[in-house]
């Protein structure tokens, strides 16, 4: 289980495995197996499994390739790979793609914050109890209750947001018009690939990464952080100061390397998050607005099937999201693999 | 060690402590700033949001009771608690089963068995959503209770998070019992269930929290107002009463006050399990 590339913490992988891993590899004295109960054991779960999800998935991978449409009943042809050259030449699947890609630009950051936020609770100081509970609130109450609390505290008129800036640089400052805007910090042109100088500014992508590194930054990756700087061991750093290494080369050449594991386990699973993320923003706060500029693939996926009733394509849609993630998995899988190995 | 240099670094220390605490207050205010804003909010007359005071004249509580009468909150609490409830019993029952088989019990290929169950955790919500919606009309059991319930009692997380706890118990003691003759059934449910009493906890916590606040799959589920769990139900309240924001905020803090109650009561179990099992995201 040592070298399993699984989504494991670094916290899990290092815990002593039992015996009963190594049992079933080297046939040992004991022939006993218990393969009638654990098919009895296994199976609630893997029915279930089965049902919900292995059969759901086969039968979108065979929806993917028709032209299933609710509006039409009883008239769905197979079309073989006709909804994939559909998508390829849908200029909007492309531009949800890069809006996906845009919001996860928060990741990098929350990540940091959540490291900066772990270095300081990680330090003996008094009520460290207390900091971490409310740093942690966010993340635990999040939800459409906390999005529809950040969509008051965004309103470009009345909300305390643009209050506060207006009360720092004065009444005639040009304050952003947040979750209904277009602009963005790369100038994007709303529903084109392009980049123009009018579009640059702040806008609804802003709004939501803002909102979104406040929900995760004190939450489940600053407690990964918190447990991994736990089991630093503590004679290295002692090693390092006493060959004169002052804090900045501690964290970055002693510190850091021993997070890696975890650095890993987050980023992996923020991606992974993140590439089918957005949806909950996008249906609460803007509708994947304005301009489709907050529209993500997986609020794509939903329109589509729930709003045009084309099935047959949001299949595919859904599966080249499925195969991005995968493939991405499996990248990210193998480097890390490799860079454990060492 | 000269006496200048201890004090020195007696007073390094102290600066270094000061400026910890003071960088953690400034992040603790604006983690907590948005939380305040929502609860004096919910405080406020409608007036007085739209002239963005700091305080309340006069502390509206009625405000609390005005969403009960606009819509049916009180049902939306139910709901979700019910649901919750339910999958939460079912998971705990359907992966500790199957945890109990990938860590206690021997057979041929479980551990490969059991990475690639691990693996199915990556698969998108979106892929399985519009099969799963079919499958829910065919069963006829879209706009119901069983319909939130039954798709959400399984899966690998559950199962992942368990089995984590049952791997570190000491195989000695199943052994023992089964010299003593005790079957697989008597060893899961005397021996290895009660001592993963901390792990039931965990999972019984992550996913009351999951369903309690999940989204995705009511928001296509349920069609009928009397059914609405209480994110549906703030959605519906969003797009009906948007524009009472007090009134708003004041369902806000209704629906995240029994979270913070729940975080009060397990943070250390949760703490612990999210260390040791590592949740999502």
């Amino acid at each position: 289980m040592t070298d399993t590339p699984l989504p494991e913490s670094p916290a899990v992988t290092r815990e002593p495995q039992t015996a009963g891993a190594g049992i079933v590899a080297k046939p040992s004295g004991r022939k006993r197996t218990d393969v009638r109960a654990a098919i009895m054991f296994l199976a609630p779960n893997l029915l279930g499994f089965a049902v919900f999800t292995l059969l759901p998935v086969l039968f979108s991978l065979g929806a993917a390739f028709t032209d299933w449409d609710l509006t039409r009943p009883g008239k769905t042809h197979f079309t073989g790979l006709s909804n994939l050259r559909h998508l390829l030449a849908d200029g909007n699947f492309w531009v949800y793609f890069a809006n996906t890609i845009y919001l996860m630009l928060g990741l990098p950051i929350a990540i940091a914050c959540s490291l900066g936020l772990a270095l300081l609770l990680h330090r003996e100081v008094r009520g460290v109890v207390v900091y971490r509970t409310v740093l942690y609130l966010p993340s635990f109450t999040a939800g459409v209750a906390l999005m529809l609390l950040w969509q008051a505290l965004f309103n470009p008129d009345i909300g305390p947001i643009n209050a506060m800036l207006r009360g720092l640089f004065g009444q005639s400052f040009p304050v952003p018009q947040w979750l209904g805007s277009m602009s963005n910090l790369l100038g994007l042109e709303p529903e084109r690939l392009h980049v123009a100088g009018k579009y640059f500014g702040i806008g609804a992508r802003e709004a939501i990464l803002l909102m979104g590194i406040w929900t995760v930054a004190g939450g489940n990756t600053m407690l990964l952080y918190v447990a991994a700087l736990g089991n630093v061991p503590a004679e290295l750093i002692e090693a390092a100061k006493l060959d004169g290494a002052g804090p900045w080369q501690r964290f970055r050449n002693v510190t850091w390397p021993q997070l890696a594991p975890t650095t890993f386990f987050v980023v992996v699973m923020g991606v992974i998050g993140g590439l089918q993320g957005g949806f909950e923003q996008a249906r609460v706060l803007t509708a994947g607005g304005p301009a489709g500029t907050t529209t993500t693939l997986s609020y794509y996926i939903y329109t589509v099937a729930f709003e045009r009733f084309e099935v047959g394509y949001a299949s595919a849609v859904s599966w080249v999201m499925f195969l991005i993630i995968f493939g991405f998995a499996m990248v990210y899988w193998k480097v890390g693999n490799r860079e454990t190995a060492i | 060690m000269t006496p200048a240099r201890t004090t020195a670094g007696k007073a390094r220390r102290m600066l270094a402590a000061v400026l910890t605490h003071g960088l953690l207050l400034l992040l603790a205010a604006l983690t907590l700033g948005p939380f305040l804003w929502m609860i004096v909010t919910s405080f406020k007359s409608l007036a007085e949001v739209d002239r963005t005071s700091s305080l309340p004249a006069v502390w509206q509580w009625r405000n609390y009771g005005q969403v009960f009468r606009e819509i049916a909150f009180a049902r939306y609490y139910f709901n979700s608690v019910l649901v919750a409830l339910w999958v939460t019993f079912l998971q705990c029952v359907t992966s500790s089963l199957a945890a109990f088989a990938f860590a206690r019990l021997k057979w041929r290929g479980r551990d490969s068995v059991f990475k690639l169950y691990l693996a199915t955790m990556m698969i998108p919500g979106v892929v399985t959503m519009i099969p799963n919606y079919a499958l829910m009309v065919k069963l006829h059991l879209l706009d119901s209770y069983a319909g939130l319930i039954v798709p959400a009692a399984f899966g690998a997380f559950g199962t992942f998070l368990l089995r984590q706890f049952m791997i570190g118990i000491h195989p000695a003691l199943d052994e023992s019992a089964a010299i003593d003759g005790a079957g697989p059934w008597t060893t899961y449910s005397q021996i290895i269930l009660p001592l993963v009493k901390p792990g039931l906890a965990t999972l019984a916590i992550f996913t009351f929290l999951g369903t309690y606040t999940s989204f995705f799959w009511p928001l296509v589920m349920i069609k009928s107002d009397h059914l609405r769990t209480l994110p549906i139900g703030m959605l519906y309240f969003d797009s009906v009463y948007g524009k009472q924001t007090n009134l708003l905020m004041a369902a806000s803090v209704m629906n995240v006050v029994p979270l913070i109650i729940v975080f009060a009561i397990a943070q250390k179990q949760l703490v612990r399990g999210i260390q040791l099992g590592a949740v999502k995201g």
